[in-house]
């Protein structure tokens, strides 16, 4: 089974990389883009679990190690099996 | 007063810090392996500067794992010393046992040089042989030391007096330009409410000797080291 988890900061705090894409996209004339935010993507195989366990594992590692909760956010899905 | 240096993958101050410990200030220095569980009867601990497991993740994020912090955590709840510089202020961050988090540098470059920190808080176990206002200069090298809080605790360090050191420029004055790498309200170093958990960007063993620019990171070790003596 594959999860794909995706960390990114949080609305409140500055992302200065995100800024800077976006600067250099705008410089490349894709003026229309309104803003960017630079994340980390981690794909993770697992052993196949129980769903329920699954739900409750992956949070819990990705709160604990994947992601700062103080500046960053995270979304997760299964991409696979 | 003995000091135990903690050693983790990917340190490189280590060396520096246990030469400026041992022979500059004078102490009983003895390193700590990070996969030991063993801190050899150290009064003081120190995270010393580099990059912990390749920074990978994020800086501080995989050594605060390591076996040897589970009894850092325990000797700093028990009142222990504990002193973290650089990449070891980030260790501290990412453990919980200081507030914040650091973002990366606002010009987004690795800095190295020499910055001017003012010494905002004289009455901690690692500041007291300095005075209040007393400007010092010492080196920074560091790619996310970009401090960040979010506004309810930054309010709480402030009015507790947690913030020890801010960026300044020579002549002690709070401006942008000094703020190089654009921490929230220009923090360079914070203590732990209860004062004797400490973490710093700049690096205070890289400025202990004038024949390398400067010694005034001796006011921190020489404060440690005496509080110890009375």
């Amino acid at each position: 089974m594959k999860v794909r988890i995706l960390v990114s900061f949080k609305d409140s705090v500055l992302d200065p990389q995100g800024q800077t894409v976006k600067n250099a996209l705008h410089t490349l004339g894709y003026g229309f883009i309104k803003d960017v935010r630079q994340g980390k993507v981690f794909e993770i195989d697992l052993k196949d679990i129980p769903r329920a366990e699954l739900e409750k594992a992956v949070p819990e590692f990705a709160d604990k190690v994947l992601a700062n909760p103080i500046i960053e956010k995270f979304s997760w899905q299964i991409i696979g099996e | 007063m003995k000091f135990g240096v903690v050693v983790f993958p990917g340190s490189n101050c280590d060396f520096d810090t246990f030469y400026v410990l041992k022979d500059v200030v004078g102490q009983p220095t003895t390193y700590l392996w990070h996969k030991d569980h063993d801190l050899k009867g150290v009064d003081c601990v120190v995270l010393p500067g580099g990059f912990s497991y390749g920074d990978y993740l994020r800086s501080g994020a995989i050594a605060r794992f390591s076996p040897l912090m589970q009894e850092v955590g325990e000797f700093a709840e028990k009142g222990g010393l504990v002193l973290g510089i650089c990449n070891g202020f980030q260790v501290l961050l990412e453990l919980g046992l200081l507030p914040g988090a650091m973002l990366r540098n606002k010009n987004l470059k690795f800095l190295c040089q020499f910055v001017h920190i003012r010494v905002e808080n004289e009455k901690t176990r690692f500041t007291h042989k300095g005075k209040k206002g007393q400007v010092l200069k010492m080196p920074i090298a560091h790619f996310d030391g970009n401090y960040y809080a979010a506004p309810e605790v930054l309010k709480e360090i402030e009015t507790n007096k947690e913030v020890v050191f801010r960026y300044v420029d020579e002549k002690g004055r709070l401006n942008e330009a000094a703020n190089v790498n654009g921490s929230l309200n220009c923090v360079a170093g914070l203590v732990n409410k209860r004062g004797n958990v400490m973490g710093m960007m700049p690096h205070p063993e890289r400025a202990s000797e004038a024949l390398l620019g400067s010694a005034d990171g001796l006011v921190i070790f020489n404060s440690m080291k005496e509080m110890h003596d009375r």
